[in-house]
């Protein structure tokens, strides 16, 4: 982190991606991809009902070209989607009220199950770190969890009423079967189970009693070893959370998670999403069209900053930034989409 | 509607005499370039909004009801932002939201795709004002609706509409 510090830091753009026809909502990279010589996939799913999977030409390229389209399977918005944990898998989750699940099938994708259960939109899918467990959220106010069982079946092993607005976002710890939902209702709740049942439950409610939001919640991300959470608002805050990961781990219940600071004044508009890289870098993206980096900071005796601001990347896009993500392997690549129907490629560079 | 009218007898004001500004107006279906001055011209916004939105329950124009004033609207030019703060008939209008919808998508249409818009309830004009403007400016929360078939046609029906 210290060498971080120390860098002269470049968000320098290097490919814009075009092909949708409406906003782009969500983008995923492939979790299997990016390193050991295979080159990099990344998703997008948008308003215009379809997915597209975008690959880098090779390992070392910094272009991406469309490899295929998804579509005719959801009939409105794609909200976000998510890659299992082995890359085999696609999750899609719609404002049709389904969640679709996609493999790869030589160069082609094809549907292979459709999760129906949601009374309406459902706005985001993420799976656990084994890919056992499928989440899904709608904005039903509820959380479903989705057991994955052979032969491409999802059975619904538990459904979690506790929001009182709809649902922006579920996202499961990186390490332990614990998962977070953030609201319209301003919260986050965190769920667990009893250890050897299906019985999930709130185990834990950060509400703005307890410094958390004032708005709406739109987004979370871990830190790598999952003892640190972030999230992001309409409120324009990000706020960093802490836990103790041995209590986690043990599954003893007794884990709570703390807030431990909370930076304003980055974003003047809502901020839609924040997504924390391995090596320890937050970006964030939002409504006013911009997209910022912060780190911990090394030096707390300075102004007491426990996170500082890396770098400010003014009119990233032409409209609202929807979502940012890192490619899951170290090669700093970051990956933007927006309101303007395009994705764009970023890599972060030290000079 | 299929339901009673939420408010029976709103009152209705006459429409302010203006010298129409054809040269000035704004309209999405003219392909010649807009003059960049127009679309900062508060009036002509105004007119433009009043001139094709009809309230959901009655035929008559925002104006008439006092829904909409040339005051309602703020354009911060620079930064590209418009503000609407429109005051609803009643103070328990449901019919808020449709108005709400049917003012961003006219404005989505006919504003450069970069410009912020923010909508609102005038203060004190609404008994839920935070929740409605909560819900006036959340993003996911448009999109969703308007890829409702029964809100996307009352939306197209105040918007479509050829009394006015």
């Amino acid at each position: 982190m210290t060498l971080l510090e120390e860098e002269s830091l470049k968000l320098t753009e290097v490919q814009r991606l075009e092909g949708h026809t409406d906003r782009v909502w969500g983008l995923a990279w492939n979790p299997a991809t990016g390193a050991d010589g295979v080159p990099a996939v990344l998703a997008s799913c948008s308003g215009d009902k379809t997915i597209r999977i975008w690959q880098q030409r090779s390992p070392s390229s910094t272009s991406f070209d469309c490899k295929a389209v998804l579509e005719d399977t959801h009939s409105r918005t794609v909200r976000s989607c998510a890659w299992s944990p082995s890359g085999k898998q696609l999750a899609t989750a719609s404002f049709d009220a389904t969640t679709a699940i996609w493999e790869q099938n030589g160069s082609d994708f094809e549907c292979v199950s459709t999760l129906e259960g949601h009374e309406n939109e459902v706005k985001s899918v993420s799976w656990n770190a084994s890919g056992s467990l499928l989440a899904t959220c709608s904005r039903d106010k509820c959380v479903w969890i989705w057991e994955v069982l052979p032969g491409n079946e999802y059975d619904c092993v538990s459904v979690l009423q506790g929001h009182t607005q709809d649902v922006k976002m579920v996202q499961w710890h990186p390490t332990v079967d614990v998962l977070f939902s953030c609201s319209y209702d301003n919260t986050i709740k965190v769920w667990a189970d009893d250890g050897d049942s299906d019985d999930w439950h709130c185990v834990q409610t950060l509400g703005e009693s307890n410094s958390g939001h004032s708005s709406t919640v739109w987004a979370l991300s871990f830190n790598s070893t999952g003892d640190k959470m972030v999230t992001c608002s309409d409120d324009l805050t990000i706020k960093v959370w802490d836990v103790d990961i041995i209590s986690l781990q043990s599954g003893d219940g007794n884990a709570s998670w703390r807030h431990v600071c909370t930076m304003s004044g980055y974003h003047d508009r809502t901020i839609f999403s924040v997504h924390w890289s391995k090596e320890g870098i937050i970006a964030t993206g939002a409504a006013d069209d911009a997209i910022r980096l912060f780190a911990q900071s090394q030096d707390h005796s300075v102004d007491g900053a426990l996170y500082k601001l890396l770098l400010k990347k003014e009119k990233a896009h032409d409209m609202d930034i929807n979502s940012v993500q890192w490619s899951s392997t170290g090669n700093r690549l970051l990956a933007s989409a927006s309101d303007d129907g395009t994705i764009k490629i970023w890599k972060l560079e030290s000079f | 509607m299929t339901l009673g009218l939420i408010n029976a007898n709103p009152i209705v004001r006459e429409k302010k005499e203006r010298i129409t500004r054809t040269d000035a107006h704004l309209h999405c279906d003219d392909h010649e370039a807009v003059d960049p001055l127009d679309i900062y011209d508060i009036l002509s916004i105004f007119q433009f909004l009043v001139r094709d939105i009809r309230d959901p329950e009655h035929p008559y124009s925002l104006e008439q009801l006092s829904v909409l004033s040339e005051e309602s609207i703020t354009v911060d030019e620079k930064l590209g932002r418009i503000l609407i703060s429109f005051t609803p008939t009643i103070q328990h209008c449901s019919m808020a939201t449709v108005i709400g919808l049917c003012l961003r998508v006219k404005l989505k249409d006919c504003f450069p795709p970069h410009f912020k818009v923010d909508i609102k309830v005038a203060p004190g004009s609404h008994a839920d004002e935070a929740a409605v403007n909560k819900q006036l400016n959340d993003k996911e929360r448009i999109v969703a609706a308007m890829e409702n078939p029964n809100l996307r046609h009352l939306v197209d029906e105040c918007l479509h509409s050829s009394e006015l």
